[in-house]
């Protein structure tokens, strides 16, 4: 099988490690990636600001780059999230738009729902403490949500549970919002440094080794107050668990 | 100038319609049940602040109740229910304000709902609905033929014949307005006691 | 002073600041949300219910008109007198003139957003009348002349130290004393002989009830009861959104109410009131101010199905750490984020954009009202409104350039890059960088994702 690999524009730009990790993982699982070199961003940073004329340009791009593979795969909630619930506004009743929406995947819903991976040859002998990334979790319903009733797969964590070694740790606040938000992180930076504060604290207190997430996002603004606040715990994407990279302990 | 505005609201709604969606059961479903109704509404009454006793006959009620300290001591005691005495005869009060001091009030409830410890009041046979309220402590006496187990059972019972109030109490008034302290005893009654009779 | 505009970050990041105060509000509404999960679960039919309440609510917006007239007749059959208010100023001139008319002197109020909404109280202040807020909450915020922050805990932002020294200063209790127990008795106490004195009680309404022409007032307290019960008067005020169609669809209000708001199985007092009590009068004030206009929006008609619980606040992240008071409405929070831009855009465009669009708001709403996509679409009903800062529209502007060509969009990785990785920390970190104040930004690696990716298909081949 041959996928459209999509990378969001800062993980190409700032954590290439990500983007290689989630390469080497499809690979690893017998998946053919393809990285068409024109893609950039799926437009969200404009579209989450409300300049919705300034983000249909990109979901036109990105639905002319991606249409014609069978998946499109995204190690991102976030970005997939925007495909698949907004650019409805922008590409309604297009040829084919319906079927690549459906089809646009994020990493851990690829190896759940297509691949049904049920095993993965990896060792991560260390305690994680899982983000719940607010889109993967309420847009895509990766995890549990703890507002909801009823059966809920947790598609993360059944991967992730698949690892040698892996522990998890338990959180007061399960699937609390990191205050990233986009634009929210510097338009109201005073709240968003502060729920990124007592994120962070949670894990640490949970005795964390490493924060990893399914979304680079919320990661990157935790490791900036991680970073600020002298911390060494890294934080890690999804992907590299799965890899079993080593983690980078943060200087 | 009601009238007028009565006319342009409803013009405006008019003039505006919205996709039809339609009106769903809600009586008959899959709810909630319980295997002892009795105990979970017993359990639940106790969760909301209330105390809970299952008594053979209205008469231990009336024991029950005289033997309390605090009902002992209690100057004005109005009982609505059969069997057990008070002092207070409410048809003789002219002015609700008159009620002020009530200290017990004993009332007999329609419905208990198992599901949250609500139970089902009507000021059909009172003069004064404030009675309901006013009493520094509330004790009802249900049948226990008379519990169901959730809401849309209660509701299934309840009939509206012009002009009346109801009411579904559950447990004594609170309130955590300060710090999200849970306080018994806000503006309604201090503590309710709740017995069921065969 | 003349505001045009209401500034959220400014008014949050004031809050806060303070983190040991902010982290208190935040437990203790955390705590609700806690509390609210419990009650939750143990009802297996849950979302069921969610899902009913909002088919319920949306059938009402549909047929909203007839509903209205068949509650009035209803009503009117039952000896009520039903009014209908335009906007917020007839609705205080209604109650104005009932009062008025009936020479009340002392009106016993509970709680009712609408007319928090209408700014009622002072109105018939400065007409010479004498209003109690009779919920506790509200009563301590009216004693220390501020707004509530929060619909259902209306003084969740003031400490108990605080609320003992308001007591202190207005009713006499011991300075010092902040037991909660305490205070509530001595309001209890104080608040007994207002009940007794009052010639009218002012309410609001959960539900109206079009089939059988009641009213529904819930409350914990039993203020409510006791503020209509004796006085001969009893007003109340409600939007015209609170209408059910029937008396059984309150079993499903019921069963979602109090355990999103509170939880709570449910409140103490559920009152149905139909008509008013013998000799005595009821009033019922219908009020649009401004409801049918969000009805006829396209993306906005479904936040009129709330039904105020409160939810979304206690699980909202940025509230619990920004205060109600930070967003200078009525109606605080999530929901409020969609309902006041309706009102005033201008006034309130900031609201929208204080949201991270985590969503929880919609998972815990009883209606199902989807709360932060309605938020999102504010945004851009803004922004097409050229509403929000020129500055926000330009940067933006700009970023779409650079990623709609992707060799623009691969030079400037380069040199954000290089410069993260030359650039003295000084330089990175100078006070127009928001991100940077308190946030490290990313470490920069030398090569992208895309040359690395390349470089590796080449060694493959």
């Amino acid at each position: 099988m041959k996928v459209g690999l999509f990378i969001p524009c800062y993980v190409d730009q700032f954590y290439p490690d990500v983007g290689m990790a989630t390469v080497e993982l499809l690979e690893k699982l017998g998946v053919e990636v393809d990285f068409p070199t024109e893609q950039t961003c799926c437009g969200q940073p404009m579209a989450n600001t409300g300049c919705t004329e300034q983000t249909r340009p990109l979901a036109e791009k990105f639905f002319r780059i991606f249409r014609d593979y069978e998946y499109v795969v995204c190690p991102s909630g976030s970005c997939v999230s925007m495909v698949r619930n907004h650019y409805v506004e922008y590409l309604n009743g297009r040829k084919d738009f319906e079927q690549t929406c459906a089809r646009t995947m994020e990493l851990c819903e690829f190896l759940t729902d297509v691949m049904k991976v049920d095993s993965i040859a990896v060792k991560f002998p260390y305690r994680v403490g899982l983000h719940a990334s607010c889109h993967g979790l309420r847009e895509l319903r990766l995890d549990k949500c703890s507002e909801r009733r009823g059966v809920q797969i947790s598609k993360v964590r059944r991967l992730l549970e698949m690892v040698e070694g892996i522990e998890f740790v338990k959180l007061q606040r399960e699937d609390e919002c990191c205050g990233f938000g986009g634009t929210f992180a510097v338009a109201e930076e005073g709240v968003s440094v502060l729920m990124g504060r007592d994120r962070c604290e949670d894990h640490i207190q949970a005795g964390a080794q490493v924060i990893a997430a399914t979304d680079m996002s919320c990661l990157m603004h935790m490791e900036g107050i991680l970073r600020r606040q002298k911390s060494t715990i890294p934080v890690m994407h999804i992907a590299q668990v799965l890899m079993g990279r080593q983690p980078q302990m943060i200087r | 100038m009601s009238e007028q505005s009565k006319q342009k609201i409803l013009s405006r709604i008019r003039n505006h319609s919205l996709p039809p969606v339609g009106l769903p059961e809600v009586i008959h479903g899959n709810w909630i049940r319980y295997d002892d109704p009795i105990a979970q509404l017993g359990k639940m009454i106790e969760f909301v602040g209330g105390s809970f006793e299952c008594l053979p006959s209205i008469d231990s009620v009336h024991d029950r109740l005289k033997s309390f300290p605090q009902m002992q001591e209690a100057k004005r005691v109005l009982s609505l229910v059969d069997g057990i005495e008070g002092n207070v005869d409410l048809d003789s009060i002219p002015d609700p304000h008159d009620l002020e001091d009530l200290d017990f009030m004993i009332f007999e409830g329609d419905i208990g709902v198992a599901e949250n410890g609500a139970v089902w009041i009507t000021d059909a046979k009172i003069k004064h609905r404030v009675v309901l309220f006013i009493n520094q402590h509330l004790i009802i006496v249900l049948r226990r033929h008379r519990i169901v187990h959730n809401m849309h059972e209660a509701y299934a019972q309840i009939r509206v014949h012009g002009p009346g109030f109801g009411c579904f109490v559950s447990g004594p008034s609170k309130t955590a307005d300060i710090e999200q302290s849970l306080v018994i005893g806000a503006h309604g009654c201090r503590s309710l006691q709740m017995y069921v009779i065969p | 002073m003349n505001v045009t505009h209401i500034d959220h970050p400014q008014l949050a990041n004031v809050f806060a600041r303070n983190a040991d105060r902010a982290h208190w509000h935040d437990g203790a509404l955390w705590f609700v949300r806690q509390k609210r999960d419990r009650q939750a679960s143990l009802i297996p039919e849950w979302e069921e219910l969610r899902e009913l309440a909002g088919q319920i609510k949306t059938h009402t917006l549909v047929n909203l008109a007839d509903i209205l007239v068949q509650f009035e007749n209803n009503a009117t059959a039952l000896g009520a007198k039903v009014h209908w208010a335009a906007d917020a100023k007839e609705h205080n001139e209604i109650v104005y003139s009932i009062l008025k008319d009936n020479n009340v002197q002392r009106v016993a109020k509970s709680k009712s957003m609408l007319t928090e909404e209408c700014h009622l109280n002072p109105f018939l202040e400065e007409r010479g009348l004498n209003v109690v807020d009779t919920d506790l909450g509200e009563w301590i915020v009216q004693l220390r002349h501020e707004p509530p922050s929060h619909i259902v805990l209306p003084a969740i932002h003031i400490k108990k130290e605080e609320v003992g020294e308001t007591f202190h200063q207005h009713i006499g209790t011991p300075k010092g004393n902040a037991d909660p127990i305490f205070l509530t008795g001595a309001a209890r106490n104080h608040l007994r002989h207002k009940f007794v004195d009052a010639d009218a009680g002012i309410t609001g309404v959960n539900f109206a009830i079009a089939e059988t022409g009641g009213i529904v007032v819930c409350t914990n307290e039993g203020n409510a009861d006791l503020g209509t019960s004796l006085p001969p008067i009893h007003i109340a005020c409600m939007g015209i959104e609170k209408l059910i169609p029937r008396l059984v669809d309150l079993s499903i209000f019921t069963r979602l109410l109090a355990r999103s708001a509170t939880g709570q199985p449910i409140t103490t007092y559920t009152s149905h009131f139909h008509g008013p009590r013998p000799g005595g009068q009821l009033h019922i004030v219908l009020v649009d101010n401004g409801r049918t206009q969000i009805r006829e929006s396209p993306d906005f008609h479904r936040s009129l199905n709330c039904i105020r619980c409160g939810a979304c606040m206690n699980t909202c992240p940025v509230f619990r750490r920004s205060g109600g008071h930070s967003y200078s409405a009525t109606v605080p929070g999530p929901i409020g984020s969609i309902l006041s831009p309706a009102q005033d855009p201008k006034l309130h465009h900031s609201l929208p954009y204080a949201c991270t669009l985590c969503g929880s708001c919609t998972d815990v709403c009883p209606v199902k009202i989807d709360i932060h996509h309605q938020l999102l679409t504010w945004r851009s009903e803004l922004a097409h409104a050229k509403l929000i800062p020129l500055s926000k529209r330009a940067s933006m502007r700009m970023v779409s350039v650079i990623l709609r060509n992707t060799w623009l969009f691969k030079i400037s990785g380069w040199f954000a890059r290089k410069s993260l990785r030359w650039m003295p920390r000084f330089a990175i970190y100078n006070p127009l960088n928001a991100w940077g104040k308190s946030r490290d930004l990313p470490p920069a690696p030398k090569d992208s994702f895309r040359a690395q990716f390349a470089k590796r298909k080449r060694n493959k081949s």
